[in-house]
């Protein structure tokens, strides 16, 4: 049974529920809204509000420096993370002040450091300056800005891409979908902990 | 301003659509009563408004809260602990975080499905440890309560035998999942007891309600009506009697009385239009969540009831309570690169751990608590992989020598083989209720609508926070015996050892408690008020003590109960033969 039946069956299952002002049309409308499946809710389409075009172009780097891609899925970008980082600054104003000061004190430092801004720098500069912000635990204390600020960026960069629909093909997360029964979990989820329903 | 008074006289006047709202119009109308029901809240269909099997990022907020939605954007709860225009206050010194949800059906709508029968011990704590107060009634009282409701909504869960745990009329329970059995194991190596869940979510059909298909979602609401809100179980046959009216976006102002100090009625206003209105009715049956009833008792003065509605005694509002709370969370190298597998289950734990200590008397503190779990690979969601620099480095393979954090392929991988490596635990224990914790009227603070607010003043005591002290112990010592590491210490004296604030847990009860002496009590023991004999309280307001356990399913039993005396002894009617 694919996803699409599934929607329906349920639909017919409450419809079964014979409820008082529950109408065809409400039912159909709800099915109508469950299969209305967004892939990104529109983020992919968003014209950035709360980032510059120059701090938009360095967190698109610095994301895809955090998640790049691999044999498996695509980069954060590819997951479009910054746009899902720019509409975070708009839903959460408390987390604006904290990205601008840490996109800022990233070129900052880069400036002192290399002579240029984080984005103008080799791969070899970027990797080296990333190493000594990105380690919390053996990080050196005048570095504890960029420390704080990059836990934050790590975090945002990893919300939006594992719960893209990229992060979770990737994850082969296979919920959200109705099970004609409860088994438990899997034979193998259960023997890579040396477990076992039957004891 | 407009006002509106219906010319109809209604049998029973209900306040709040919640699980006592819900349960009182359904006993009633099957009974042959003309209700009408207020809600505060606007309309809600689970079928057309329920967001259940979306995935997350079917919108760009990844299931985040919002101020409407504080626990998600897709949680059923219209809402939430701060409401625009709907202020309350607190005295100087106290914390109470007060949840009320503004929709049909209530909280019942997101709820956790955790369905606890209070034990015969839990309405007689004063005879076993002085503290407090005894019930006027016992577990024999509601017991057939209970069982009808078992029966009628639907529970699952496992005939234990555990004293003051009663079972119920079960369905099967479902297995547990793999991190839940690592649960099981490792409490048993501390002579914990670890049984089934108790939630009221079908596993089998039930009537014309098909059984749960297991998406873990219900608090989404559920389009099966495969678990208990009230808007999907109690509320279509109530209506299909053609007896009951719901008026929704009506808040509930005050109850009206006559000379006599009976009540008449109810006025409302609507939050909409902003009119006045007024009902009628022989009877009015107060469901609006335990503090709101209060308020609106409180608000209720006449030349009868000078100090609110049957208020003589000055109780109302006094012994308020509601269940501790702490957590606990660690890190199970042995989850790391679990192969991946659907492990929703139903929408809540499978496990339960029910109170074992009943009998120590050594502890340092008198009442229980039990403890709930959680983990898995649910749905990635927002906050997902939150954090990871605090267990990353204790990864095998790879680069590890700058500890944990980083970025790039390694860190991309390690996101992959964390997910699902972390359960948690959660201590929900009882606080026992005392005269000076209350909540009252604020002498200058009103809402929107110019309805006085409430002021609360609760404090834990030193009881609440050696239990909690003792669930965190606890809870890190499970950890380590299932493996894992806990994630933090246990918190701080100075830190009230992790407990929640009061309120927090959302289990509010009191307030309009029960007794036999109408001098410390509001209410008789069939919830009916001492000093005005058609006003009846149907929510978890008539507690006169809390338990460790969720209210919910004695909200329910005391609702049906009180119900049945109003269509017996003050409609004088016959109950439908069942």
């Amino acid at each position: 049974m694919n996803r699409r039946e599934s929607l329906k069956l349920i639909a017919i299952a409450s419809l079964a529920a014979a409820f008082p002002g529950c109408t065809q049309e409400k039912i159909d409308d709800a099915a109508h809204r469950a299969e209305m499946s967004s892939e990104d809710g529109g983020l992919s389409e968003r014209t950035p509000s709360q980032l510059s075009a120059a701090e938009y172009a360095m967190i698109t780097m610095l994301v895809d420096l955090i998640i790049p891609a691999d044999s498996r899925s695509g980069s954060a970008s590819d997951a479009s993370v910054p746009a899902f980082i720019d509409f975070m600054m708009e839903e959460a104003p408390e987390i604006q002040n904290p990205l601008h000061a840490g996109l800022a004190w990233i070129n900052n430092s880069c400036e002192k450091q290399y002579g240029s801004e984080f984005v103008d720098l080799s791969q070899e500069q970027q990797t080296s300056f990333l190493d000594s912000i990105a380690y919390p635990d053996s990080a050196s204390p005048d570095m504890k800005d960029g420390v704080t600020f990059f836990s934050t960026l790590r975090d945002l960069t990893a919300t939006g891409f594992w719960s893209s629909k990229i992060g979770m093909t990737d994850l082969n997360y296979t919920g959200n979908t109705p099970q004609a029964s409860w088994e438990g979990c899997s034979h193998e989820a259960m023997s890579h902990l040396g477990l076992s329903y039957d004891v | 301003m407009p006002f509106i008074q219906s010319t109809t006289t209604y049998d029973v006047c209900i306040v709040g659509s919640g699980a006592g709202g819900g349960m009182a119009a359904y006993v009633l109308t099957q009974a042959g009563a003309n209700v009408v029901m207020l809600e505060a809240g606007g309309d809600w269909d689970t079928v057309r408004d329920g967001d259940m099997l979306k995935y997350n990022y079917e919108s760009p907020r990844r299931g985040r809260g919002t101020k409407t939605r504080p626990f998600g954007e897709f949680d059923a709860c219209d809402g939430g602990w701060n409401i625009e225009g709907e202020p309350y206050t607190k005295a100087d010194g106290t914390d109470w975080e007060w949840w009320r949800a503004r929709m049909l059906g209530g909280r019942t709508n997101h709820w956790g499905r955790i369905s606890l029968r209070f034990g015969p011990d839990d309405f007689k704590r004063k005879t076993i440890d002085g503290k407090g107060d005894d019930w006027p009634i016992g577990y024999d009282d509601l017991k057939p309560y209970y069982d009808r409701i078992d029966r009628m909504i639907g529970i699952f869960g496992s005939k234990e035998g555990v004293y003051n745990e009663p079972d119920g009329l079960f369905m099967p329970a479902p297995k547990p999942r793999c991190y839940e059995v690592m649960v099981k194991n490792g409490a048993q190596k501390l002579g914990i007891p670890v049984i089934p869940s108790r939630l009221s979510i079908l596993t089998q059909t039930l009537g014309n309600r098909p059984a749960c298909h297991y998406c873990g979602q219900c608090n989404r609401g559920c389009k099966t009506s495969s678990n208990f809100s009230t808007q999907t179980v109690l509320l279509p046959p109530a209506l299909a009697t053609g007896r009951l009216k719901i008026i929704t976006n009506a808040m509930a102002r005050e109850v009206l009385t006559d000379n006599e100090g009976k009540a008449t009625g109810v006025s409302y206003i609507d939050t909409i239009t902003k009119e006045e209105a007024q009902v009628r009715a022989k009877v009015v049956v107060l469901a609006a969540s335990a503090c709101e009833s209060s308020r609106l008792m409180m608000n209720s003065k006449s030349s009868r009831h000078p100090n609110g509605l049957s208020n003589s005694s000055d109780v109302l509002g006094k012994y308020l309570t509601d269940s501790t709370g702490g957590d606990v969370m660690g890190f199970f190298p042995q989850l790391v690169d679990s192969p991946a597998h659907n492990e929703d289950g139903v929408g809540g734990m499978h496990i339960y751990i029910p109170w074992w200590l009943e009998k120590d008397k050594t502890l340092g503190f008198s009442r229980g608590y039990h403890i709930e779990t959680w983990g898995g690979k649910g749905m990635p969601g927002y906050g997902f992989g939150g954090g990871i620099q605090r267990t990353n480095g204790k990864l095998d393979g790879g680069d590890r020598s700058k500890g944990g954090g980083g970025y790039g392929l390694q860190l991309k991988d390690d996101y992959r083989r964390l997910w699902g490596a972390f359960i948690g635990m959660s201590g929900r224990g009882e606080m026992i209720a005392r005269r000076e914790n209350y909540c009252e009227i604020d002498p200058t603070v009103k809402d929107q609508y110019g309805i006085p607010v409430l002021r609360f003043n609760v404090k834990w005591s030193d009881e609440e926070l050696l239990q909690m002290k003792h669930f965190q112990e606890t809870g890190n010592e499970i950890i380590r015996k299932m493996g894992g590491e806990p994630l933090w210490d246990i918190p701080s004296k100075e830190d009230n050892y992790g407990i929640t604030k009061p309120g927090q847990i959302i289990h509010e009860v009191g307030t309009t408690r029960m007794g036999s002496d109408p001098k410390n009590s509001v209410l008789n023991s069939n919830c009916q008020a001492h000093e005005a004999s058609n006003v009846f309280v149907a929510d978890a307001g008539p507690f006169v003590s809390q338990a460790h356990k969720n209210p919910t399913w004695t909200i329910l039993a005391l609702s049906m109960r009180t119900s049945e005396f109003i269509v017996t002894e003050v409609l004088k009617r016959n109950l439908p033969t069942a």
